[in-house]
């Protein structure tokens, strides 16, 4: 399929065609034109860095939705093996929205979930774009217990512009499915890692995302409410989306600046959807790096450490 | 002693956000039945209309007096104050909202706490203030909501949520969300400590608020047509382009699908909450040996 470029990267897909038209030339065209063809490239190498590194936030949303982006199941082939799929929340259905099952990571066992969201119109359309109906938290809290019973380490890829907000859904109870998982979670009996690889879209990214680390991918987003959703609310206005992005604070180092992650996790040059492989590596030593040290420690203290984690987030003063 | 003598005692009038819709606030008219009632007469009620039993809105104040033993209770946790940690600015500063929230409704944010007796039973108490910004969660609440739980673990006595919130505080950003995490993960001390938890839905519960401790309890009750969900009405019918059925997350619809234990009239609540109460701290089975 061919790639495809946001708004921001114009100026990235202008001069890429430029090479490709130079390149296609051939051999006839002689020598000066393969040498463009390298000083083309070169200058569309920094025009990427430069232009990512200076990405504002609301370039980083659409970067986190960059329809190229690799989803949670591109990074299950990259970075784990033996991955087996576990469907259903023994209730209700099925949902595609959130994949989970057991898997080998750099060989240990573990349980992962993952938001998934659709490549072809078909495939959006079974996972409902990667928004979670109630059945798929249940069933992610289903595999969560899973690997409680089983003694494995749980790791969660959040990539969902959040819960689904339809009928059927708060007919299910979207709400409680919500809320089960974040109380779940938060004394889980194994160590959960989650990590952020798309968007962070409020209370369904949340479900998922209750552990004993955070991590946010370079060009992820994490935030309470979609830019659009608090422009309509706010602004009364959706195409204020801009200034909400900014005002949201959403960006990975944000998040970092509030105390709230263990870490960024780099990005290939000019993104993740450039390089799944290289991605999938950056993030799989960080993680197997965090894996370790939290196998070593005492339940006890890992159940204490998460609680006070969770204990100290937000930010107030008292008279 | 009743409420109703509780409130004429009370030093004040404790009617709160209500009874604007007036000229001289004497007068507020059932939107429901659209009768005219006294303001005086419906404090009496409670806020529900004596007519057709609309439920109307109830400060957190007015609400504790008619919910606790006569002199048994008292505020706590007073004295947090939100911070503005985004500098968070849409067509108004975070920090003027917050102001003019004070002056409105008090310094007290959008939960009150509280330490008194129901039915003779000590419980710590959450309530939320909907006319402070709508009942947002913030930091603050967060806060409040978990030091309430935690006044529950120390004394090992119950806790009483009562939700009346549109959902997160978009003004504090990933940190309001946060705060689901937090007070979610307080529940669950409660229940490991077996300590009952109720909560009660008022209108409107609604995002994150309905989406972490508010659904939590061991007993989840609901006023009568309250509005309770994830998503909110207009943003349903909007992603799913079709009008929403009559009473669609509506207290009495709840409970037709199996998601809440019960819809209880405000003014039966200290009487139901005793009963439960009476009921889940006795433990005629030690469970021990
Ligand atoms: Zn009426």
């Amino acid at each position: 399929m061919p790639r495809s470029y946001l708004e921001f990267e114009r100026p990235i897909a202008e001069l890429t065609s430029k090479i490709e038209e130079l390149s296609g030339m051939g051999k006839d065209a002689g020598m000066n034109i393969a040498e463009e063809v390298e000083k083309l490239t070169a200058k569309r190498d920094i025009l990427i860095r430069e232009t990512y590194k200076n990405a504002d936030r609301w370039q980083l949303t659409q970067l986190a939705r960059h329809p190229d982006r690799p989803y949670f199941l591109d990074y299950v082939g990259a970075m784990f093996d033996d991955f087996q799929e576990l469907h259903g929340d023994r209730a209700f259905g099925d949902d595609g929205a959130i994949v989970g099952g057991t898997a080998r990571f750099r060989e240990q066992p573990v349980v992962i979930v993952g938001h998934q969201k659709g490549r072809d119109t078909k495939e959006k359309i079974r996972r409902n774009f990667g928004m979670p109906r109630p059945e798929g938290y249940r069933k992610a809290l289903r595999l969560f217990q899973l690997a409680e019973r089983f003694g494995l380490p749980v790791l969660t890829f959040i990539d969902t512009a959040g819960a689904w907000p339809g009928l059927d859904a708060e007919e299910r109870g979207q709400s409680e499915a919500i809320a089960r998982n974040l109380m779940e979670l938060s004394s889980l009996k194994v160590p959960v890692i989650c990590t952020v690889i798309g968007e962070g879209g409020s209370g369904g990214a949340l479900a998922i995302g209750v552990g004993d680390r955070l991590f946010m991918q370079q060009f992820t987003t994490y935030s309470v409410i979609s830019p659009e959703g608090c422009a309509a609310i706010l602004w009364h206005d959706r195409s204020f989306a801009q200034q909400a992005a900014e005002a949201l604070k959403l960006s990975a180092k944000d998040l970092e600046g509030f105390g709230l992650l263990d870490g960024i996790i780099p990005e290939p040059e000019g993104g993740a959807h450039e390089d799944l492989e290289g991605a999938a590596s950056l993030m799989g030593d960080v993680l197997e790096k965090a894996l370790k040290e939290l196998l070593t420690e005492p339940l006890s203290k890992l159940l204490d450490s998460r609680y006070k984690r969770l204990r100290a987030m937000g930010v107030f003063t008292e008279a | 002693m009743n409420w109703i003598t509780r409130l004429i005692e009370s030093p004040k009038s404790i009617l709160g956000g209500a009874g604007k819709n007036t000229p001289e606030g004497l007068w507020i008219k059932c939107p429901d039945c659209s009768v005219a009632i006294y303001t005086k007469e419906m404090e009496r009620s409670l806020m529900v209309c004596p007519k057709c039993g609309h439920h109307h809105r109830i400060s957190a104040e007015l609400r504790a007096a008619s919910l606790f033993d006569a002199g048994t209770f008292e505020v706590m946790d007073a004295g947090l104050r939100s911070q503005d940690p985004l500098e968070f600015r849409d067509k108004k500063k975070y920090r003027d909202r917050i102001r003019d929230a004070d002056k409105k409704a008090g310094s007290e944010d959008a939960v009150h706490n509280y330490l008194g007796d129901i039915g003779g039973h000590t419980v710590s108490a959450s309530l939320f203030e909907f006319s402070y910004m709508g009942g947002s969660m913030g930091s603050v609440v967060g806060e409040k909501i978990v030091r309430g739980m935690e006044r529950s673990l120390e004394r090992g006595c119950p806790y009483l949520l009562v939700a009346a919130s549109g959902g997160a505080r978009m003004q504090e950003g990933i940190l309001s969300l946060m705060q689901m995490a937090k007070t979610s993960a307080a529940a669950k001390k409660l229940q490991q400590a077996g300590l009952p938890f109720i909560c009660l839905l008022t209108h409107p519960t609604m995002g994150g608020v309905s989406a972490s401790m508010a659904w939590l309890g061991d007993v989840v009750l609901a006023e009568p047509g309250a509005l309770i969900g994830f998503a909110g009405p207009r943003v349903i019918r909007e992603t799913v382009n079709q009008e929403l059925p009559k009473g669609f997350q509506s207290a009495e619809f709840l409970v037709e699908h199996g998601l809440i234990d019960d819809v209880v009239d405000r003014r039966e609540l200290p009487a139901y909450l005793k009963n439960t109460l009476d009921k889940l701290t006795e433990r005629p089975y030690r469970q021990v040996g």
